[in-house]
């Protein structure tokens, strides 16, 4: 088996996972009990925390737990605007964004916010000069991801963070799911980013956690009252297994950050020399450093993504479309539409993610039955 | 690199006069105290200087314990070598080396009291800093102030070889200033101030009072573990624990809400003052710092103080509130510190203590208690306890845990 599917998600670690199982076995207290079994876990909650907050170069009390990458991007969004709402009611986000921001930013709209939606250019990139030309003095929030989940492009946070230097009272949000553990963290989070959303299964832990990091000072609603754990400003019980197989695999996924990228780039560079100027096949993620280099996102004219994901599965290779529907509408908000791909190519596109865990060797064989797969079809399809 | 020794300067010391030799003295049996797990080190008190010979112990170790022993101005680790040239050359080469990074500045500094050596100190100055021009890069030489001194000193036995000067803790060797006792809370001062009294040499023992079951064992543990940190700077300390329970109790039946605070205080400083007298000190010390709270205004102090006669330092009396947590993170109590147990001074806290409350009704509202016996029983009921550096009392469970991250 051979698995490009690391974007959808990771397999677990198993050390992660013997965490999990240990905490749940023997730190099972709650930790908001006052007796000695709450503060076991009280105090491993902490450790969990700290260690994270260590490894992204944060504050402890600046990391708060969700539920998932999802909760933490609705929270940042929906919280952030009903903190400020008495201060403007503009939000700016980009037209490539995953649906848990652009649904999360559509639901404000109807709330009566008022919103802009950045285009990118054929690297599905957002343009800073269109970023200042839309910041008004309503802006209240703005969202741009770090890392494109479907093509991989790195949006150019850098800059953005240099232009909001003059908003001070904007809030800036960055959406690093796909970004962390690619060795790229200063391209994606630099002191201006006031908020920023993980999920615990895109580096190999139990799903389940997500993470907002929350600058010091920044306003923002809860989204779950209760008992007000997480400081009162996300109840429930902290699911306190895989928080702390988080904080483990988030250390082991980060020890060899340039290491594990470098073999990421070099899996993906072998492939794309091979897919290169061959009739028929458009690639959408470039061989440069604009780029993530986990995800590699091209399409096989004439050939729906959904067939080609089937026929490789059948193989034994996992990958995926880049929008899970592959049907018209799937398209019409997907990233390369924004990217201005024609739609008869962009529903022929598949997305291969990979994990410093992939070899050359997988590289080798995917190329080896592709190769197959695209003799087939290119004759079908009169590509050559 | 091998250091052969550490040579030590006293500073504060050198004003002492007569007192000298004891101060000496104290300082070398404080040391020895501190570094007996290393049975090869030699250490030589002289008069200016001492000198702790190494034979072998690794510097990096001793360095961590030196750097806490108050009474040592600055200390340098020192190579010995054979007094001849190629032997200075080797040794200096292998230091600068060692220490040197990119773009410092040095120059090399000669002392010589063995004055029939072959070559006077200007002659061994130019010698050794030609030789390392000659075979470091990027190396340049400035008078004033250069990042780097390498110091060389003939003397008549061997030469002596340095070329840093590490700061040590300062103040005064622990035991100088004579006893005293420590009145340890857990919180954030009374752990800075015993540090400061520490520091101008007086040997303290901790005065710690609880309140069972008000109290949990693990407030207890949290001070003795404070204690532990604080033993770093003094070798073992004393800790006493005082049960207190019955006492407030008492005042919390008789007296009148507004007076508790006061009348509590009082106690406890009868009792620190009574467990002086048994243990031969002559002070009290603790970690009042002024208009903090209700017990610490001046007119609370006056009503508190009452009690007695002995003399009673407030180390951290004029401090802020800010400068005692950047020291408290400096000497390593904060994180304990501001763990969140319940301790004696907070579980009989009055909703409004009196911030001004008058001595003449504290002394009237004593009166309908039963002191003495109280006292009395208090003191029946005390537990001393040894405590080491480092050593640890809290659940060491989590230290455990953390494997699992």
């Amino acid at each position: 088996m051979i698995y490009f599917d690391n974007s959808a998600t990771t397999q677990v670690y198993l050390a992660a996972l013997d965490t999990y199982e240990k905490v749940s076995k023997e730190i099972w207290g709650n930790p908001s009990s006052l007796h000695k079994l709450g503060d076991r876990s009280h105090q491993l909650l902490e450790a969990s925390r700290k260690q994270m907050a260590d490894l992204l170069g944060v504050q402890p009390y600046e990391i708060f737990f969700t539920s998932s990458g999802s909760e933490s991007d609705n929270w940042a969004l929906k919280g952030t605007a009903l903190a400020k709402k008495e201060f403007g009611n503009h939000i700016i986000t980009s037209s490539v964004e995953h649906a848990a921001v652009s649904n999360s930013v559509r639901a404000l709209e109807d709330l009566g916010f008022r919103v802009t939606v950045l285009p990118v250019d054929k690297d599905g990139r957002v343009d800073p000069d269109d970023l200042k030309a839309a910041l008004d003095h309503e802006t209240i929030l703005v969202s741009i991801m770090g890392v494109n989940n479907e093509v991989g492009s790195i949006q150019p946070i850098k800059e953005i963070s240099q232009i909001l230097e003059d908003y001070p009272n904007v809030t800036f949000h960055v959406d690093n799911v796909q970004a962390l553990g690619k060795n790229i963290w200063s391209e994606v989070f630099t002191p201006r980013v006031d908020l920023m959303s993980l999920s615990s299964h895109k580096f190999h832990a139990p799903r389940g956690v997500g993470i907002l990091y929350k600058k010091a000072g920044k306003m923002i609603k809860p989204l779950i009252d209760g008992g007000g754990q997480e400081k009162a400003l996300r109840s429930s019980t902290e699911n306190l297994p895989a928080i702390a197989a988080t904080a483990k695999a988030m250390r082991l996924y980060l020890e060899d950050e340039k290491k594990n990228a470098e073999q990421e780039a070099k899996v993906r560079e072998k492939i794309i020399a091979y897919l290169k100027d061959k009739p028929g096949i458009h690639i959408f993620s470039q061989d440069n450093d604009k780029f993530a280099p986990s995800i590699l996102c091209f399409a096989l004219e004439g050939i729906r993504g959904e067939t080609l994901v089937h026929t490789l599965e059948d193989k034994g290779i996992f990958t995926s479309t880049t929008s899970a529907c592959s049907s018209r509408s799937g398209v019409e908000g997907s990233t390369l539409s924004a990217m201005k791909v024609d739609d008869s190519i962009a529903t022929g596109a598949i997305r291969l993610s990979f994990d410093p865990s992939n070899t050359l060797e997988e590289a080798d064989k995917f190329i080896d039955i592709f190769d197959d797969i695209y003799q087939h079809f290119a004759e079908i399809n009169h590509l050559k | 690199m091998q250091y052969t020794e550490v040579m030590v300067r006293y500073g504060e010391l050198s004003t002492k006069g007569k007192n000298r030799k004891d101060f000496i003295g104290r300082l070398a049996g404080n040391i020895t105290k501190l570094l007996n797990d290393f049975p090869e080190v030699e250490i030589h008190p002289k008069h200016d200087r001492m000198h702790i010979v190494l034979n072998g112990a690794p510097f990096e170790e001793i360095d961590q314990r030196l750097k806490r022993v108050f009474g040592i101005q600055t200390y340098s680790p020192t190579i010995k070598v054979e007094k001849n040239l190629d032997a200075i050359k080797k040794a200096s080469l292998e230091l600068m080396q060692a220490t040197f990074e990119d773009g410092m500045t040095f120059k090399v500094n000669t002392r010589r009291s063995d004055h029939d050596f072959e070559y006077d100190t200007n002659q061994l100055n130019s010698i050794i800093g030609d030789y390392l021009f000659a075979n470091m890069d990027n190396l340049k030489v400035q008078m004033k102030k250069p990042d780097l001194v390498l110091r060389i000193e003939v003397r008549n036995d061997a030469i002596y070889i340095s070329n840093q000067l590490l700061k040590g803790a300062g103040g005064m060797p622990v035991g100088t200033a004579g006893k005293a006792v420590m009145m340890l809370s857990g919180g954030i001062d009374s752990p800075v101030a015993s540090y400061l009294a520490l520091k101008r040499g007086v040997d303290i023992e901790m005065v710690h009072f609880f309140s069972p079951p008000y109290t949990t064992d693990k407030a207890l543990a949290k001070a003795k573990e404070l204690t532990g940190i604080l033993a770093n700077y003094s070798g073992k300390i004393n800790f006493i624990a005082v049960p207190f329970a019955e006492i407030q109790e008492q005042i919390k039946e008789k007296l009148p809400e507004g007076y508790l605070m006061t009348i509590q205080r009082r106690f406890m400083l009868q009792l620190a003052d009574r467990i002086r007298e048994m243990r031969g000190g002559l002070a009290i010390f603790n970690g009042e710092s002024v208009g903090q709270v209700a017990s610490q205004t001046l007119e609370s102090m006056v009503a508190i103080n009452d009690v007695t006669s002995t003399p009673v330092l407030r180390p951290v009396a004029t401090m802020d509130k800010t400068e005692i947590i950047k020291l408290a993170e400096d000497i390593g109590t904060f994180d304990l510190s501001i763990e969140p147990f319940e301790d004696c001074c907070t579980i009989f806290a009055p909703p409004r203590p009196k911030t001004k409350p008058k001595l003449d009704e504290a002394r009237k509202l004593e009166d309908r208690l039963d002191v003495e016996g109280l006292i009395q029983r208090a003191l029946d009921g005390i537990e001393i306890t040894p405590i080491y550096p480092n050593q640890k009392f809290m659940d060491d469970q989590a230290q455990i845990d953390m494997d699992l991250l």
